[in-house]
């Protein structure tokens, strides 16, 4: 009796072999290797100031030795939640245009437009957010880098990226439900809304996800424009601190507990991401249509 | 078209509304666009020239031009590449055409990527800060910086090389296997020419994340704006020298226009380049 | 054209019903007996025994989803590519045991060439479609190459059709040239052993009729087990006939003998059936 994969005896075949899964394995432990040092970099931090007093801390005086993170926290994800709210729904309208309402050429043009936006570096959204986004909402309500200016910045800069995937997931609902739809007489919105957009949910909801990891993780757009003072914001107008921006301001010249502080709030984002992963793909089934 | 007598005017008035929407919607996200790289082209274009390109900076960057960050960024980008493209490769073969054995092996890695791919960029810094920079004791340097990187663009190499191999048909396979084709010869002749377009996205892709990269190379590759001479030498990259001129110098937003206007133009005309091949590729394919 | 080299009296399958061989099948070329395939806990095939002689033609028939294809693939081991798949029983190709697991599969599948039931060349050149597995097994000169090209584009009758585009894409041919390709591709290793898995379904036919002709013409050189739905055509081009038949799910062999028997006097109602239904 012979069982499955019974490799193909040839020398280079087993060389072949050897030398693919050692890339496979070395990929797997980058992973390995970016948990075990955040770990142990933040280790200290853990052990010194322990995990409760991460969030219930006066403030965040690392120099005076104290470590509350909250401020921090609260300011990524509101300025993750604005982001994703201002640019979900325009999102869904690009790829509605795309798919259903743009003439074929139109279409293709406006879709390399959305492609090439992709492209465009955070540090350049930033900047562009730093010198015309910022003194004009510091003329409407200074001083201008705020909470506010993040948001909008962070969802410019993630739109693209939502929109394409969103765009995609309209594109994969089966052509037979629009033959269908239309074989009803059914008009353009009627259709998108009763049979589309039911279809297409669970790929918009992953492309919505997507986007909020993106925005959580940015560092320079919000870095540039939200004014960093640590704070919780009490008017989008007022200046905030993200993680992402505190551990980039500080990690230059951190040491001791304050470095360590810095890693741990490294693996609070880490630990974000991993929910948000976990949740998209629990919820990802269920809102499976067809097939 | 629409029969109007046996219509009711509101299912109408609400196709026309949202029809509305959508365009305005589409108009203000290409104003937006436009607003963006006007600003920059506008206010850039003063500033470049060869002599932008080619020179070191001065005073802090308010002068001179960019040379060695263009070539620091270069290097940190074929550092990423070096490191990325051959383990990539290989491990998208092995995902997608090794899968009946190790399946508990492949599924780890393939786990591990996922989370990797969501992994925020700055996260992907801390650690090469404390890996590469410390613990291997490259310090400050390209190599530092690159291999960061790598281990940032890995995941998206694997899924989009994995996704083309997975897509190539199973008779494929089968026909070079009843041919008596070593898996060596399937893979180099067949599977990777096949799976090449996808690899090319993904590498494109890469080398756009890679290019335009920031916060993980602040602190793994440092901001010494001299021309690298080794790739154990700290070197600026663009995006770096994008964000030291705006936030840290005074007067230095001219510069900084001219520098990002050569950034975007060199990620626009990658990524041009890019989906023309494809274009050209599809062409080819179908005759 | 000749005739089988060791046709015993018409005899070219057997069914036997243990696993030792019985001395009369020693020259059989090909010798199943009591094979097993399983897909997963699936078992697909159950219990086949039958012996194909060198230089015949045997056809295998049988209803969609009995197991036909599982038992050519299990006499080149493509079996091994498939995930989850196992086999047991007996099989021999001459003298060589295809269940040993420390046999050389791509020495086996060089001498056992295999076309599929959809055309499918690879998407490289005409001419890179049949140096490809030429070169891996040794032929690097140009000149061989060549000369072994053109000698079996002509025999599948391509070669004037092909000649000035022998670097073209294969996918830019048509569905029964493609499969001509294929079959060249199939034939340019010298295999002793020919499997065809319905290799005349999606084509026209014209196409259809040339390539029974030529599987007709190969007789006596190679021995060639082929799939075939048309009962008609198994029995225009076949010395011997396997019928394979689906129970809850697993194929088992019916019956098998000279065609002529199967034919005008089968022995199992199935059989009979069968054939009656492809008359009727
Ligand atoms: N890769 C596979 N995994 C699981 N089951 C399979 C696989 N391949 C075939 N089977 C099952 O094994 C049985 C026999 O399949 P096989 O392809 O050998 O039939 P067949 O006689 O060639 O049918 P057809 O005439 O339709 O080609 C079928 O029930 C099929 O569902
Ligand atoms: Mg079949």
């Amino acid at each position: 009796m012979f069982s499955i994969n019974t490799l193909s005896p040839s020398r280079s075949d087993y060389l072949l072999a050897t030398v693919l899964r050692l890339c496979a394995v070395l990929s797997g432990v980058v992973l390995l290797l970016v948990v075990v040092f955040l770990v142990q970099e933040a280790f200290p931090a853990l052990r010194h100031v322990g995990l409760v007093r991460l969030f219930t801390d006066d403030s965040w005086h690392p120099t005076e030795g104290l470590y509350n993170l909250l401020p921090m926290l609260w300011g990524t994800m509101l300025v993750t939640i604005g982001a994703v709210s201002l640019a979900a729904p325009l999102a869904i309208l690009s790829a509605m245009f795309c798919q259903f309402y743009a003439p074929v050429s139109l279409a293709r043009w406006y879709r390399r437009l959305i492609e090439l936006l992709a492209g465009i570096p955070s540090v350049v959204y930033g900047f562009w957010g730093l010198v015309v986004l910022v003194p004009m909402i510091g003329n409407l309500h200074p001083p201008g880098p705020s909470l506010l200016a993040g948001m909008v910045v962070l969802a410019i800069m993630i739109l693209p990226t939502i929109a394409l995937l969103m765009e995609a997931s309209l594109a994969a609902v089966p052509q037979e439900y629009l033959h269908g739809a239309l074989a009803l007489g059914l008009r353009r919105w009627t259709m998108i809304r009763n049979i589309v957009l039911p279809a297409a949910r669970s790929g918009l909801f992953a492309s919505a996800v997507l986007g909020v990891g993106r925005a959580l993780g940015e560092t320079m757009a919000v870095l540039m424009v939200c004014g960093n003072v640590v704070q919780i914001p009490h008017s989008v107008f007022a200046p905030v601190r993200t993680l992402t921006a505190n551990i980039a301001l500080e990690i230059a010249y951190a040491f001791g507990t304050h470095r360590s502080a810095l890693f741990a709030s490294g693996i609070l984002l880490l630990l974000i991401v991993l929910g948000i992963v976990v949740v998209a793909d629990a919820v990802k089934p269920r809102w499976t249509y067809g097939e | 078209m629409v029969n109007k007598r046996s219509s009711p005017w509101l299912p109408l008035f609400q196709e026309r509304c949202v029809a509305l929407v959508v365009w305005l919607a589409v108009g203000l996200v290409t104003t937006l666009f436009l607003w963006l790289v006007s600003e920059i082209v506008l206010q850039g274009i003063g500033v470049v020239s060869w002599e932008f390109i080619l020179s070191a900076p001065q005073n802090a960057g308010r002068d001179g031009g960019i040379g060695p960050m263009l070539v620091a960024t270069a290097l940190i980008v074929g550092v990423c590449l070096g490191v990325s493209v051959p383990l990539g490769l290989g491990t998208a073969i092995v995902l997608a055409e090794y899968t009946n054995e190790n399946r508990r092996l492949s599924q780890w890695v393939r786990r591990s990527l996922d989370v990797l791919a969501g992994v925020p960029s700055i996260v992907f810094g801390l650690f090469g800060h404390a890996f590469f920079c410390l613990f291997l004791g490259l310090g400050f340097s390209l190599l530092s910086g690159g291999m960061t990187l790598a281990c940032m663009v890995l995941p998206l190499l694997i899924r989009s090389t994995e996704e083309s191999l997975r897509a190539i048909p199973r008779e494929y396979r089968l026909s070079a296997a009843a041919l008596g084709l070593s898996r060596w010869t399937t893979v180099t002749r067949l599977l990777i020419p096949l799976a090449l377009p996808g690899f090319a996205a993904g590498l494109i892709l890469g080398v756009g994340r890679a290019m335009a990269e920031t916060a993980a190379l602040l602190f793994t590759s440092g901001y010494v704006d001299r021309f690298p001479t080794s790739l154990l030498d700290s070197g600026r990259a663009l995006s770096v020298h994008i964000w030291d001129l705006a936030m840290n110098v005074p007067g230095g937003n001219s510069h900084a226009y001219a520098s990002a206007l050569v950034l975007v133009g060199l990620l626009f005309a990658i990524n041009l380049t890019s989906s023309f091949i494809a274009d050209q590729w599809k062409k080819h394919a179908l005759t | 054209m000749k005739v089988g080299l060791v046709q015993e009296e018409g005899r070219t399958w057997s069914s036997y019903t243990t696993s030792s061989l019985p001395s009369d099948t020693r020259d059989a070329h090909i010798c199943a007996a009591q094979l097993n395939v399983w897909y997963g806990d699936k078992l697909a095939l159950h219990d086949v025994t039958l012996a194909v002689d060198r230089g015949t033609i045997a056809a295998v028939v049988g209803p969609s989803g009995c197991g036909k294809t599982s038992f050519l693939m299990c006499i080149n081991r493509l079996t091994d590519m498939i995930p989850r798949c196992r086999v047991s029983g007996a099989l021999h190709l001459d003298h060589l045991n295809l269940m040993s697991p420390t046999i050389d599969v791509l020495a086996l599948r060089r001498r056992v060439g295999m076309v599929f039931q959809k055309p499918n060349p690879f998407p490289l050149s005409v001419w890179d479609n049949l140096a490809l597995p030429l070169k891996e097994h040794g032929v690097r000169k140009r000149d061989e190459l060549r000369q072994r090209i053109e000698t079996v584009l002509r025999e599948v009758g391509l070669w004037n059709d092909v000649k000035d585009r022998l670097g073209h894409s294969a996918l830019a041919l048509s569905g029964g040239q493609q499969q001509r390709v294929c079959l060249a591709r199939a034939l340019v290793l010298s295999p002793e052993v020919l499997l065809l898995d319905e290799p005349c379904s999606s084509l026209d036919p014209l196409s259809s009729g040339m390539i029974e002709d030529l599987i007709v013409s190969l007789r006596g050189r190679l021995t060639i087990v082929i799939v075939t739905h048309h009962l008609a055509q198994a029995r225009r081009i076949a010395d011997s006939v396997a019928v394979f038949w689906a129970q809850a799910g697993a194929g088992w062999l019916v019956e098998s003998g000279p065609t002529q028997q199967i034919f005008d006097s089968p022995q199992h109602p199935i059989t009979a059936a069968y054939i009656q239904g492809h008359r009727g």
